[in-house]
């Protein structure tokens, strides 16, 4: 897919968000947008070696949702991809859904591992990429993870650990959006330059625009093809990224829009009336 | 004399001939590998070992990538900082997405001795019995726990194994029935069933013989597998003694005791006592004055055998 087509992944995968969080009456809409070109680009600009006819093919590349909680734009392009029905998407949180809250490995076809308490995420990379290479084996592991999320001690003892290993078969995305259920990161405990942080802690760390498509893009690229450390993409995003009344503001980390928000919210993303 | 050896001994026993006969077992330890014997593995299988450095949770993590990329990881360290440090992560990243991680827990008990209650796991049992799909297991000496810990690697789910840190006598051979799930009977019995585990079916043996020199005759169990308990093996017995006792080096609340009192609630009512370490945390001390004083001996055992036999 080009740039333009990764485009309007994103948008759908937006839109998809904004239904199922509304129709589930609760979820997190918030870090969903927020991270929905990094999604595109994962599962639709051929950054991740997938087969969605069989989601248990051993050559896969595999992904940790580190921050379980934007489980939704994840569902969303699990079913876009053709793991299951798009229409699946409409159950999210209800009783016998095949998407649970939180992913849950064993429920949804697609999903590399179960998550939703934060900080865990880039351990279990770390242990998969490990696992890789002793294998011999070339598969890469991808770890989402928010910058909120960087609160949690875990996060920097996985740091240490994939460097300490040298696992360029590791990429870290951090999503950069600056804001958490309470508030605002720097208000709530600061984490001050966190780039500077995975740097020191022996990472090769690219900064970008998270929400610029051909940033997105190269950054993956540049990361492939780097040897000798793990990256990290430090992406700078808008929490609640397309919806103006959700940008920006921790009250939308984990509130589902009425019908007339909600409604407004998809003329915003679909390009209607102006964000 | 009857022969001692620590129970880690076994641990790391099993580990090396696992290490030996299979390439997909991984050993992972917390900066204390000469404590659990897992150094043992680095100096054989340097490739198969890694030092997490002190980071239990990371340890977990780490493990559970390794079982989701095919492997089957031993994690090993001081059961208070895995059981205990570790919960959420061995719950929601081990046992929710049912991953094939080995669970080491050693220095468990309170005849860990002069390091003290921080180092003291009297909680572990409870911690990770409640765990759903968690194989809890809890050997007597040195060689039941080589053959748990082998038996672990056969097993397709999470498993915990405690051991502790002390030489205790070893009351098992290489020909002694092991399986997990199946409670190994050790004297038959009719007044009274003893269900122990851990170095306190030693102690079990000891108090069974001295009873019955007072005409009161003991049956004596080693319930090794504390989750799946061995409901079949406990009911039987008690409904031929009518009334039990469990001895463990744990709190009383939510281990052993915990256990065969949902069993025989459930199945069948009976007076029950305990020998446990009774809602206290343990001190520093040598390991045999702390067992005596804790009661975790065969006299404790005695004396919780007469109070439960004056309820029958």
């Amino acid at each position: 897919m080009n740039v333009k087509e990764l485009q309007e992944v994103a948008r759908t995968l937006r839109t998809d968000v904004l239904t199922m969080v509304h129709k589930a009456g609760s979820g997190h809409p918030g870090g969903s947008l927020s991270m929905a070109e990094v999604v595109a680009a994962l599962y639709f600009g051929d950054v991740m070696k997938l087969d969605p006819k069989n989601p248990d093919w051993d050559g896969r590349d595999r992904f940790i949702l580190s921050k379980g909680h934007v489980a939704p734009v994840i569902y969303s392009a699990l079913a876009r991809k053709g793991y299951f029905p798009v229409e699946e998407l409409w159950t999210l949180r209800k009783l016998g859904s095949s998407l649970q809250g939180h992913p849950h490995k064993d429920s949804t076809p697609g999903l590399d591992c179960s998550s939703g308490s934060l900080g865990q995420g880039l351990s279990i990379a770390n242990g998969l990429a490990i696992g890789f290479k002793k294998q011999g084996k070339s598969n890469r592991v991808y770890c989402m993870l928010g910058d909120g999320e960087m609160q949690e001690g875990q996060v920097w003892e996985a740091m240490m650990t994939a460097a300490h290993h040298k696992l360029d078969n590791v990429c870290a995305i951090m999503d950069h959006n600056l804001v958490q259920l309470d508030g605002n990161v720097p208000d709530i405990k600061d984490i001050g330059d966190i780039a500077a942080k995975w740097h020191d802690f022996g990472w090769n760390v690219i900064q970008l625009d998270g929400h610029d498509m051909e940033q997105v893009m190269a950054a993956f690229r540049l990361a492939a093809a780097y040897k000798g450390k793990p990256t990290v993409l430090v992406a700078r995003c808008i929490k609640g990224k397309g919806v103006s009344f959700m940008e920006n503001d921790c009250n939308w980390h984990g509130a589902a829009p009425n019908k007339e928000q909600y409604e407004q919210a998809m003329r915003e993303v679909n390009g209607e009336v102006s964000a | 004399m009857i022969e001692k050896v620590p129970m880690r001994d076994g641990y790391g026993k099993a580990l090396l001939e696992l290490c030996a006969k299979r390439d997909d077992v991984m050993v992972l330890d917390a900066d204390v590998a000469k404590s659990t014997r897992t150094v043992w593995i680095k100096d054989k299988f340097p490739d198969r070992f890694i030092d997490m450095g002190i980071s239990e949770q990371d340890m977990v993590g780490t493990a559970s990538g390794l079982a989701l990329s095919g492997m089957i990881p031993f994690i090993s360290t001081y059961c208070v900082f895995l059981a205990g440090r570790a919960w959420d992560q061995i719950r929601t990243t081990v046992c929710y997405n049912k991953l094939n991680v080995k669970l080491g827990g050693a220095h468990a008990g309170i005849s860990v001795g002069p390091d003290g209650a921080t180092h003291q796991a009297l909680e572990d049992i409870a911690l990770m019995r409640v765990l759903p799909g968690m194989t809890v297991i809890a050997p007597c000496d040195a060689e039941e726990t080589r053959k748990a810990t082998l038996a672990m690697a056969e097993i397709d789910g999470p498993c915990f194994v405690r051991f502790g840190r002390e030489a205790v006598p070893v009351v098992t051979d290489e020909n002694t029935p092991f399986e997990v799930g199946k409670a190994r009977l050790v004297r038959e019995g009719s007044d009274v069933s003893i269900f122990a585990c851990g170095p306190m079916v030693y102690e079990a043996t000891a108090a069974a013989e001295q009873l019955a020199q007072e005409g009161i005759s003991a049956e004596v169990f080693d319930l090794h597998t504390i989750k799946p308990i061995d409901t079949e093996a406990v009911v039987a017995s008690v409904k031929k003694t009518g009334c039990a006792v469990t001895a463990e080096e744990h709190q009383y609340y939510g281990g052993l005791h915990g256990a065969v009192s949902e069993c025989l609630t459930a199945n069948y009512p009976a007076p029950l006592e305990a020998v446990a370490v009774y809602d206290r945390f343990g001190e520093s001390g040598d390991p045999g004055e702390l067992m005596k004083k804790y009661k975790l001996t065969a006299e404790g055992i005695i004396e919780k055998v007469r109070a439960v036999l004056k309820r029958k």
